[in-house]
């Protein structure tokens, strides 16, 4: 059996060795493939600080992507069609500038995943996993029913937003700010996980009583945790959409919260890789069953009840011989 | 605004509360006996609808269209129960939540994979076609009203088979404590299948009976599914009074903000923005409630456990 960070560093060289070589081949479509799956892996990231450290299972993790995508989309529209919000006493002008979208995508997911969280939080298990769900159809109505901003036809942008000293037309030149986000939102998982924040928060999945008892309060803990998740997710979100240039409803889809939770399963609960092994997986699966049928979902599905009730610690866990943490 | 008008409006909020409640009710008898949380089961109720549609589009009867939706609902669900849900009862909540979006996968897929993308339609029979007139000179839909007292007397049924018959007593009795009962020699595993196919073919029947006033579709059941869920965080996990208090309160607040929200901005706004400010807080107003309940009452209304 293979230990753990055995498996770790060749997935990551694995990603940038397929990007440099689909650069130098000129396959483009190959790189776009792998900045999809590298931006999922990165929302699938943050879920699994909350789902893999705090136990928290999130059915509405695509609240954050999606207002991360808005954010990038509403902010980008006023910028390129002139027309600056009015809000009150306050005029946004918009902007195409990378690092403020990032910025506006973090802060705004991170203050709803504080309200979603205060109120979900009073709940555990079944109640948690319902309540998660139903915030995130709300988001989704919400924004079908605000046609401001596209309501249910989404909202395009002609070109990718800048970054200082790049062209982010050019695909791996994009790849590669995605993937350095990646990167980074690995790092600070596996700090956090080794901090003293990610140990209290690591016990108080376990045993909430006895963290409380030591006097920590598992509720800030989880809070905590759940709020930078939504940060997390909601970067990954402003960068997909930067992908597509397009922003829709869609990004608030329960879908799309089902499939971040599916990343983290394929791969492994709680691995610091799960998620990247996950979407890699998930991105490829997709492209190839998707080309021999058209219900490419049938069989995903008939994938995922397998990895359940016979694999439960996913990849990795077949791989190393261990069940991931116990959710 | 007319009278008529809002009373009309609160009878639509009733009808779509009760059949809210027949998915509600299957899934919280479910998580209340066998503590499962169950995503597919939108994909039954969807099942049920395509299943009488089916049905009626070879016989051309209604009844016959509501029995097979009841059948097949109730078989497939039964099956479902005996070869993947059994196995997750003492599964985390994390891995029923996968192995039900998976079947969810599966289901939704499957029926596009026979069916077709397009919809297809179930037509209202026409002994229950055309308007009705009610005391006070209301017209409305029989149809829809027939929804309504059938909905009333499945719950009815509901409470009669759990609070009268001996098969609800060992329900009750699972509930509480599942050893003992097995111990008092109740075959428990029979039972849960008995309790999902129960559930099943709930949301089988609400499936046939909305399929008639809307498309009968892939991706269907999801939305239903979900406010099903509000439903029950509301009612409070398990009981079936929550369960209907919950429905006709969310059937009530969806229908009636969607149409007087906009009407009430229209007094402070121009009716532009105010249709459309009004639409978007009508689209939440639920959830809203649900966030209010939960402030309140952090395990519903009548819940006694988390």
């Amino acid at each position: 059996m293979i230990q753990e960070r055995y498996i770790n560093a060749p997935v990551i060289a694995g990603f940038l060795l397929l990007a440099i070589w689909a650069h130098l081949a000129d396959e483009p479509f190959t790189i776009t493939l792998a900045t999809r799956a590298v931006l999922l892996a990165l929302a699938a990231v943050g879920l699994n600080i909350a789902l893999g450290i705090g136990g928290l299972v999130s059915l509405g993790h695509a609240v954050f992507f999606g207002l991360g995508g808005y954010a990038m989309g509403i902010l980008a529209y006023h910028a390129q069609s002139f027309s600056p919000l009015e809000l009150g006493s306050l005029t946004i002008v918009g902007t195409k500038s990378m690092p403020i979208i990032w910025l506006t995508a973090i802060l705004v997911s991170a203050l709803t995943a504080l309200l979603i969280g205060l109120i979900s939080l009073r709940t555990t298990g079944v109640y948690f996993i319902m309540i998660t769900l139903a915030f995130g159809q709300m988001f989704f109505f919400f924004s079908i029913s605000w046609s401001t901003y596209g309501g249910e036809d989404g909202l395009s942008i002609w070109v990718r937003n800048d970054f200082p000293g790049l062209n982010t037309l050019v695909p791996i030149q994009f790849f590669g700010i995605c993937f350095l986000s990646l990167c980074l939102a690995l790092i600070l998982h596996s700090r956090l996980r080794a901090s003293p924040f990610g140990l209290a928060l690591n016990a108080a999945r376990q045993v909430p009583q006895r963290v409380e008892t030591v006097g920590l309060n598992p509720m800030r803990l989880k809070l905590l945790a759940f709020v930078i998740s939504g940060a997390v997710t909601g970067l990954a979100g402003a960068l997909f959409a930067d992908l597509n240039r397009f922003v829709s409803p869609t990004m608030f889809s329960w879908q799309l919260s089902g499939e971040l939770i599916v990343l983290i399963i394929i791969g492994g609960v709680g691995r610091l890789m799960g998620p990247v092994i996950g979407a890699a997986l998930f991105v490829t699966l997709e492209h190839v069953l998707g080309d021999m049928t058209d219900f490419w979902h049938v069989w995903l599905g008939v994938i995922l009840l397998l990895i359940v009730l016979f694999a439960r610690g996913g990849v990795i866990g077949l791989l190393t011989g261990k069940a991931g943490p116990h959710v | 605004m007319s009278a008529i008008l809002i009373i009309e409006q609160i009878l639509n909020g009733l009808q779509f509360g009760i059949m809210l409640f027949l998915m509600a009710a299957g899934l919280t008898l479910i998580f209340g006996v066998m503590g499962l949380i169950n995503l597919a089961h939108g994909s039954l109720y969807m099942i049920g609808a395509f299943a009488a549609a089916a049905t009626a589009g070879a016989t051309g009867s209604f009844l016959l269209a509501l029995v097979a939706a009841l059948a097949a609902a109730a078989i497939v669900g039964a099956i479902v129960e005996i070869v993947v849900i059994r196995r997750l009862y003492c599964a985390a909540h994390l891995d029923q939540v996968l192995a039900t979006f998976a079947l969810i996968l599966i289901f939704s897929e499957g029926t596009r994979w026979i069916f077709g993308s397009f919809p297809l339609f179930l037509d209202v029979p026409s002994y229950l076609s055309g308007p009705v007139s009610l005391p006070g000179g209301i017209q409305y839909s029989l149809y829809r009203l027939a929804l309504i007292v059938i909905g009333l007397l499945v719950a009815l049924g509901l409470w009669w088979l759990t609070a009268r018959t001996r098969l609800g007593i060992q329900i009750r009795a699972g509930e509480n404590d599942r050893e003992m009962i097995a111990a008092l020699g109740v075959d428990i595993s029979k039972l849960y299948t008995l309790v999902f196919a129960l559930g099943a073919a709930l949301a089988g029947l609400a499936g046939a009976l909305v399929g008639a006033i809307q498309s009968v579709q892939v991706g269907m059941g999801e939305p239903v599914l979900i406010l099903a869920f509000v439903v029950i965080v509301i009612g409070g996990i398990g009981s079936i009074k929550g369960a209907f208090i919950g429905s006709l309160l969310v059937g009530l607040t969806d229908t009636l903000g969607g149409i007087f929200l906009p009407e009430l901005f229209k007094l402070y706004m121009e009716p532009g923005a105010a249709s459309q400010t009004g639409s978007a807080l009508a689209s939440m107003a639920v959830y809203i409630l649900m966030s209010i309940v939960l402030v309140w009452r952090p395990t519903g209304l009548f819940g006694a456990r988390a």
